[in-house]
């Protein structure tokens, strides 16, 4: 399992600043566009005349989802389908998706059992990764900034860190791994380790390329106005380089995701990675699948909650 | 001897570049007086800007020196403002919250909460500004946004205020109405103003003073010029005016008689 961290930067900062040369008649057309628009509403206070030719509303919002569920939907469909149509051949060695449920309704139905042991629901198993992925994220996001400002902002500490950052970026997580268990003589913190070492590159370096991007304009606002390192800090270098930032913890939460389902396998316990490997070492491969699709559903949503909270965070800042 | 209010004496610049220094400002005397309007006029590339940044503390002359009030400017501050030519608004801050941030910090200990708001709220009042107060850099046009820019800087009581190009980037019409209100905003807060322009008619039209200034490498004073005429000024008057156009075909011999450049 390799995975190298791509830096991506995002795309409503690298476009070009909007010209300045807006006029102020921008305020004048706008209030000439919104005539016809009270004419509009005037006209649909008055019942219309001719009985409405034109669909419904409701029908017209209808319509909107299904353009927009639909898709999606049918494509899962057709490959539930393939896969149910191959899986069912004499001889094939994975289930089908309908062998699948019935193998796992338990699973489903009960998230929350607990035997004791490894021997507990799904949602725990979820949740004792989510936990690991947790800790570790979030000593990789204080680390992780931490460390970009310093290379972003300061040459000399960008030319003595980044080679080290370059050589290390590519190491794979799990190689890692060997080396954390031989440090803390424990599982747990291992794999945390693990997370953290995976998460902390794209970070470091999105945050220091989103800090040297800062345009000088600001940095002279800022000496001109005398912000303190404090004030600068939080009032200029966050919110300008925060596209930057998020899309780095992006890539970070995601190959988190990825690195916490291998390292579980290695160091056993609860958690979905080793739910994996036992249930592949038990033969009971429908449990895999099942796992896969929560790994997948969980990833997912870890993406959409960091994207969110970096839209809600960064609002404005992308834009000129 | 009477000190003047802004001293430049003997400014020189060079920059490193790979081909070794460049001399772009060599041994610039200017001194302007308290309420004056002084522009700098010259060829792009002549280092009017440069010697702006000099005056504003961004850059470091490599020998001469600047004194403000008899004290000698060695790093940016307040008392020097800086309307930039790209307005340099932070675009995630609101037009108030942008006056805010550089009110906030010269008003510690001089204005209470209450005062602070009033003083920013006076000053996008001055640009007429404050029916946006609250929108976004974004939601402004260009002209829109150098009024908040010009609201930023004399929201910081600058002792001298310095406008690079501030209307550069706007178009003819804007550019003209926002002239007209900085002749305004001038004679009401009887600001000291240094202004780097290529505009002959605005260099003419705002000031008192037009600093021509001759070509690079090693770009100096060419000539001064005082425009001696009364203020308020009227755009439409003076078009006609013949000490305006003597002082327009002034500036207009020197660039492009005495300092042509080789486009």
């Amino acid at each position: 399992m390799t995975t190298t961290a791509t830096l991506a930067a995002p795309t409503e900062t690298s476009s070009a600043r909007k010209s300045d040369t807006v006029t102020d008649l921008g305020a004048v057309t706008a209030a000439a566009t919104s005539t016809p628009v009270v004419k509009a509403s005037v006209a649909a206070a008055v019942p219309p005349t001719p009985t409405a030719k034109r669909r419904p509303a409701w029908l017209d919002t209808l319509g909107d989802y299904a353009a927009r569920i639909l898709p999606p939907v049918i494509t899962v469909a057709l490959l539930l389908g393939i896969w149910e149509l191959a899986s069912s051949q004499a001889g094939a060695s994975l289930p089908p998706p309908s062998k699948v449920i019935a193998d796992t309704k338990e699973l489903i139905l009960n998230p929350f059992f607990d035997n004791g042991g490894n021997d507990v629901g799904m949602a725990w198993q979820l949740l004792a990764s989510l936990e690991r992925v947790l800790y570790g994220y979030s000593i990789a996001v204080v680390v992780g900034i931490s460390l970009g400002v310093l290379v972003g902002q300061f040459a000399i500490a960008m030319r003595g860190l980044d080679p080290v950052f370059q050589v290390l970026r590519t190491v794979p997580p799990l190689a890692w791994l060997p080396i954390a268990l031989a440090g803390f003589r424990d599982g747990n913190p291992s794999a945390i380790f693990v997370i953290f070492i995976t998460a902390v590159w794209p970070i470091i370096i999105n945050t220091s390329i989103g800090i040297r991007n800062i345009p000088n304009d600001y940095r002279n606002v800022a000496r001109v106005v005398q912000l303190n390192g404090v004030e600068y800090f939080w009032k200029i270098m966050m919110p300008a380089a925060a596209p930057y930032i998020f899309s780095g913890l992006r890539i970070g939460v995601g190959l988190s995701w990825l690195a916490i389902v291998a390292a579980e396998m290695l160091i056993g316990g609860v958690g979905v990675g080793f739910f994996i490997w036992d249930a592949w070492n038990s033969s009971r491969i429908s449990d895999i699948v099942l796992a896969l699709v929560y790994v997948g559903i969980v990833g997912f949503m870890l993406d959409r909650i960091v994207s969110w909270i970096g839209r809600w965070v960064a609002r404005g800042s992308s834009v000129n | 001897m009477s000190q003047s209010f802004l001293e430049l004496s003997l400014v020189s610049m060079a920059f490193k570049t790979r081909q070794g220094p460049f001399q772009a400002l060599s041994g610039i005397n200017l001194r302007v007086d308290k309420g004056e309007f002084v522009s700098l006029i010259g060829h792009s590339g002549c280092g009017k800007s440069t010697l702006l940044n000099i005056i504003a503390g961004l850059y470091h002359c490599t020998s001469g020196g600047v004194l403000l009030e008899g004290r000698e400017v060695n790093q940016p501050g307040p008392d020097r403002a800086v309307v930039f030519q790209n307005h340099s608004l932070l675009p995630w801050l609101t037009a108030y919250e942008n006056i805010e941030l550089a009110v906030k910090k010269t008003s510690q200990g001089k204005r209470n909460k209450a005062q602070i708001r009033e003083w920013i709220l006076h000053n996008l009042k001055l640009v007429q500004m404050d029916h946006a107060m609250n929108k976004r850099p974004e939601e402004l046009s260009g002209g829109m946004k150098q009024r908040v820019g010009i609201a930023r800087a004399l929201a910081m009581e600058p002792k001298v205020l310095l406008m690079d190009e501030p209307f550069g980037a706007l178009d003819a019409l804007t550019r003209a109405r926002l002239q007209d209100e900085l002749l305004r905003i001038v004679a009401d807060t009887g600001s000291t103003v240094v202004m780097v322009t290529h505009d002959v008619d605005e260099a003419v039209l705002l000031s008192d003073r037009v600093v021509m200034m001759t070509n690079g490498p090693a770009a100096t004073i060419g000539e001064i010029l005082n425009v001696n005429l009364a203020r308020p000024r009227e755009r439409l008057a003076l078009a006609t005016d013949a000490r305006y156009l003597s002082a327009r075909k002034a500036v207009l011999e020197f660039l492009y008689h005495k300092q042509l450049k080789a486009a």
